[in-house]
């Protein structure tokens, strides 16, 4: 019993330590990517531009009485070395929000330790709607698209389109298996037909016989379950093995820097769902020019969010005065989202910010006028159709 | 048609892949068969040394214009030096000590060569083109083959093939292979024992490159490409038998087909059923499919 | 081994582990003090044995699997859930040390990495360790009941109370009888056998209580970062302990400690700053120490205090 006594006279000295100091006139804000990995054009240091960008843009805008500091980290894409590290900041270097978080390992990982440190998580690059459901907490919005936007986008589209008969090459992670779920539950209800699947490691390199499968199936569409330079070389090993033009290729997760990797002309065509482009209308152009000057690329829509959301997430903490975890929540639950990024858009029970997305069709080459100009906009659609419902959630908070 | 419950087709496409992989097997352990077969040192640096030659080809074609046929003779030979280097300033402090020193020197010298591409080139790595001779493709019937991935299987069966003849039929082979089981000797003979066995080195560490600039046009080309590689490469070499060179050529072929088949039936096994395999030999035949009892 | 290492050298370190956690980072301490039994138990099997596994991820990792299930799943304490590991890891290395013993050298260590490959594969596909996202979440429980572990101060006591434990068994057991067949064994197998040991049962032995107290370790870290991953039983984990014990001083009491140390410092410091240097420097200390430190820390220390260690690098100088 001593030692219970001393173990909670310990807690007590630290905690309290720990609150004199949250209230510290110090916003720290935790960006934690994939920096070499496969991951790391879609997020990546351009996810750290736009954090600063957002930081400097808060700071010259709302003038506040408050400093704001940024801390960066590598997380491999793996859970336990980001879990260490958002603990790490948690406890030793007074980080209020950790964000960015791609890869959904890792987010749902550093999003348990948020809940159990009692600070914010702020994911933009993850994409498994298990973060809004299952896996759903209190202190975790995910921002900038989810399995389900995606997929409700583009495979509707393409069933629509013709595309009946499909067969799934997913990358052998929560995040895969969760895009591949969401997909074949739209293509169904579309009248379509899903033949089958094949799971590859993640990351995987050489897909010639996963694909020989996909090949063999018969299915008309093969679906890929997977993203980043996963995807980039599954089209291109469909390519070489002549899996495409027969078969058609439908990317499930795809970003803009995958078809700048690719080129036009091995993608034109293809549909896919983005919650942000640069080329939509003259804000997003502004904005996307100043981040190019930056960056000297064109902004994915994970690095366009991860500004939009410490944006958001820093007004919330002016706004109250405080960055207090529950109250920070509160306010940016209670204030919707209006800037470049998003339109109509706001943070529901269970985390998720629900946000118009875009259906887009890449352009031929011959229709790009200049650099980086890659989709044409086929929709846009509405943030109340865009996400899972919430009479669907899994997630406890959302009250029945 | 059906074999085995599974369409013929999709069978013998999968095993033609598996043929390709194991021809890359079969080259790769090729280079740590004859360095441990006849130098006793256990090359952990084997798979970095492969990932070093693809990153020659790539660098080549980016900074010098290289084109592939000449990165395919070029890069091994500078890697060989760079192997040769390596003897000569490291390894051969080793040889009076524990096999253990070796192994751990080597690893060592993995670990540097994969941190330093890393800083430089991430992980994902970047993409070689095929040479423009060999894009495109066949249609067999059962599988479009890809003609680069034809050609692999062509440029190792002929480059094992040639080594194997070098060592195991002619005189050179005779001597080297002299030399390692009696050194002394063989130096009271007149011949120059270190010297064979740094160039012996050398050699093993240019067939690793070979091995990496023919896979550069079918995997990114990235520094963890080796890693991936290494603990599969040395189970061929054990199945095989680590003094045999015929033997790792077989294994490596056969483990490339025997893992085909497994992607047919249980994919994801197809990464372990190779360890399986080497627990069996290893208990049945201490020595490896065709090594020599120690 | 420096018997004269005295009782206050140990109260020493006795104390200087109990006032750590409030000058430093304890969950940084918790980590050394996981890798550093880690580590000593390793060293029992190559340093005081001989005998090279490269597959001690299998007996860290799936220990630290089971003790997640077991405390996550079942609600088990974690003094429970952790010694539930340890025995997992005693069984595997029971079924390692039984395969690969019968072979020797690198014939022996390269069983050994097949097996633990094994394990990994097992870890990939088994529905319950959860794949790429391993077991998260994980409850530090009460110990006993009674403690609850969430604070990391009576975490920290708690591993530092295991670690010694652990040590203490390890010490126990380089200078018992037992302690003494395994050097020999070492030194030179052949008279072993001739006079009469039992040489397989005397390294199965020590196989498994490595493996048990291995499973220890990977059982504490896991319940510390609450998180169990495929990282814990990939084989670069048994590269890494292996670095560990190299860079301390094989066969050295102390040394797989102080390697431990040194190498989880290096880590924490320099991946932030560095990123992917941290591998050129291990690298580059895995060379520098097999051509010219071949002794580690501790062992150039007894050196240049006068003692003999005893190392491979003077049983290996006879002939293979």
């Amino acid at each position: 019993m001593k030692l219970k006594t001393i173990a909670l006279a310990a807690t007590l000295v630290a905690t309290g330590a720990a609150q004199a100091q949250l209230s510290d006139n110090i916003v720290r804000v935790g960006v934690l990517t994939d920096l070499s990995g496969a991951y790391s054009d879609i997020a990546g240091k351009g996810t750290v531009v736009a954090t600063q960008m957002a930081i400097a843009d808060f700071i010259a805008k709302e003038k506040p009485a408050f400093k704001v500091e940024m801390v960066s980290a590598d997380h491999q894409n793996k859970g336990d070395v980001a879990a260490n590290k958002a603990r790490e900041w948690f406890e030793r270097e007074k980080v209020d929000v950790v964000s960015e978080l791609v890869t959904t390992s890792v987010a749902l990982a550093v999003q348990k330790i948020a809940k159990e440190k009692n600070k914010i998580a702020l994911i933009s690059g993850a994409a498994s709607t298990r973060i809004t459901n299952e896996d759903c907490n209190d202190v975790t919005v995910h921002w900038t698209y989810d399995t389900y936007s995606v997929a409700n986008g583009t495979a509707k589209a393409v069933t629509k389109a013709g595309g009946k008969k499909w067969f799934f090459l997913t990358a052998d992670y929560a995040f895969g298996h969760s895009l591949e779920k969401d997909a074949s539950e739209v293509i169904k209800a579309n009248g379509g037909e899903v033949l089958g699947a094949v799971r590859h490691p993640f990351p995987g390199s050489d897909f010639s016989s996963f694909l020989l499968k996909a090949q063999s199936s018969g299915a008309q569409i093969i679906g890929l379950a997977n993203a980043g330079a996963d995807t980039i070389n599954s089209i291109k090993q469909a390519a070489e093995f002549g899996v495409t033009p027969k078969q058609q290729l439908a990317g499930l997760l795809m970003f803009v820097s995958d078809v700048h990797s690719l080129g036009l002309k091995t993608t034109q065509g293809m549909y896919l769902t983005e919650g942000f482009y640069w080329n939509l209308n003259e804000e997003t152009r502004a904005w996307s020019k100043r981040f190019f000057e930056q960056q000297k690329r064109m902004p994915t829509m994970v690095q366009a969010g991860q500004y939009s959301s410490v944006m958001h997430y820093l007004k919330a903490v002016k706004a109250i005065g405080s960055d207090d975890t529950q109250k920070v929540m509160a306010q940016m639950k209670k204030t919707p989202v209006n800037d470049f990024f998003a339109k109509n858009g706001s943070i529901r029970a269970d985390g998720r910010m629900v946000h118009d997305m875009y259906l887009l069709q890449v352009k031929k080459p011959a229709e790009s006028t200049t650099p980086w100009d890659y989709y044409n906009v086929v929709a846009t659609i509405p943030a109340a159709d865009a996400f899972q419902p919430l009479s669907g959630s899994k997630c406890a908070l959302v009250k029945q | 048609m059906e074999l085995l419950g599974i369409p013929a087709k999709a069978l013998f496409g999968q095993l033609l892949l598996g043929l390709i992989n194991g021809s890359f097997y079969a080259v790769l352990s090729l280079g740590l068969a004859v360095i441990f077969g006849l130098l006793n040192i256990i090359n952990f640096s084997h798979g970095a040394l492969y990932m070093v030659g693809a990153f020659g080809a790539l660098l080549g074609l980016n900074y010098l214009g290289m084109n592939y046929w000449v990165a395919l003779v070029l890069v091994p030979l500078a890697v060989g030096l760079l192997g040769i280097l390596i003897e000569r300033t490291m390894l051969k402090h080793l040889y009076k000590l524990d096999h253990l020193y070796g192994l751990l020197l080597t690893f060592g010298l993995a670990l540097i060569a994969e941190g330093v591409f890393r800083y430089y080139f991430g992980v994902s790595g970047e993409s070689y083109p095929a040479p423009e001779a060999l894009q495109g493709g066949v249609d067999l019937g059962f599988m479009y083959l890809p003609l680069y991935r034809g050609w692999v299987v062509v440029a190792s069966l002929l480059v094992c093939g040639a080594t194997w003849y070098l060592i195991e039929r002619t005189s050179l082979g005779a001597t080297l292979r002299a030399a390692t089981e009696r050194p002394e000797l063989v130096q009271a003979l007149g011949i120059n024992v270190p010297l064979m066995v740094t160039l012996t080195y050398g050699g093993g560490v240019a067939l690793a490159a070979f091995a990496g600039v023919l896979a550069a046009p079918v995997l990114q080309v990235n520094p963890v490409m080796g890693s991936n590689l290494i603990i599969v490469v040395f189970a061929v070499v054990v199945i095989g038998g680590m003094g045999s060179i015929a033997g790792s050529i077989v294994t490596g072929l056969g483990l490339g087909v025997v893992e085909g088949l497994t992607k047919v039936v249980y994919p994801e096994a197809s990464a372990v059923v190779i360890f399986v395999i080497m627990i069996v030999v290893l208990l049945f035949r201490p020595a490896g499919l065709f090594g020599k009892q120690a | 081994m420096n018997t004269s290492f005295s009782r206050w050298g140990w109260l020493a370190l006795l104390a200087l582990g109990c006032i750590a956690p409030f000058v430093l980072y304890p969950t940084f301490l918790m980590k050394v003090l996981c890798f550093a039994l880690f580590a000593s138990a390793f060293n029992l099997l190559l340093g005081y044995a001989g005998l090279l596994s490269f597959g001690h991820a299998a007996f860290f990792g799936g220990a630290a699997y089971v003790c997640a299930a077991l405390s996550k799943n079942y609600g088990l304490t974690p003094e429970l859930a952790i010694l539930a590991g340890g025995v997992f890891a005693a069984v595997v290395g029971l079924g390692f040390g039984a395969l690969s013993i019968r072979r020797s050298g690198i014939y022996m260590t390269m069983i050994t990495l097949a097996l633990a490959q094994l394990v990994f594969f097992l870890a990939v596909q088994l529905p319950f360790t959860g794949g790429e996202d391993g077991l998260q979440g994980l409850p530090r429980g009460r110990l006993f009941g009674l403690i609850d572990l969430t604070d990391n101060i009576a975490m920290y006591f708690f591993v530092f109370t295991v670690f010694c434990l652990g040590f203490w068994l390890i010490h126990r057991t380089i200078h018992s009888p037992f302690g003494q067949v395994l050097k020999a064994i070492r030194e030179n197998e052949p008279r072993a056998i001739s006079l009469g040991y039992d040489v397989a049962r005397y390294k199965l032995l020590a196989f498994v209580l490595s493996a048990a107290i291995t499973g220890v370790a990977g059982g504490m870290k896991a319940l510390v970062f609450q998180l169990a991953s495929l990282t814990d039983v990939h084989w670069h984990m048994s590269g890494q302990v292996v670095l560990m014990t190299l860079l301390g001083g094989l066969g050295t009491i102390f040394g797989p400690a102080v390697g431990a140390l040194v190498i989880v410092s290096l880590e924490n410091e320099l991946a932030d700053k560095v990123g992917p240097w941290v591998t050129v420097i291990m690298g580059v200390i895995f060379v520098v120490c097999v051509l010219a430190f071949r002794r580690g820390i501790v062992g150039e220390l007894l050196a240049l205090r006068g003692r003999r260690p005893g190392t491979p690098q003077q049983t290996a100088e006879k002939t293979p």
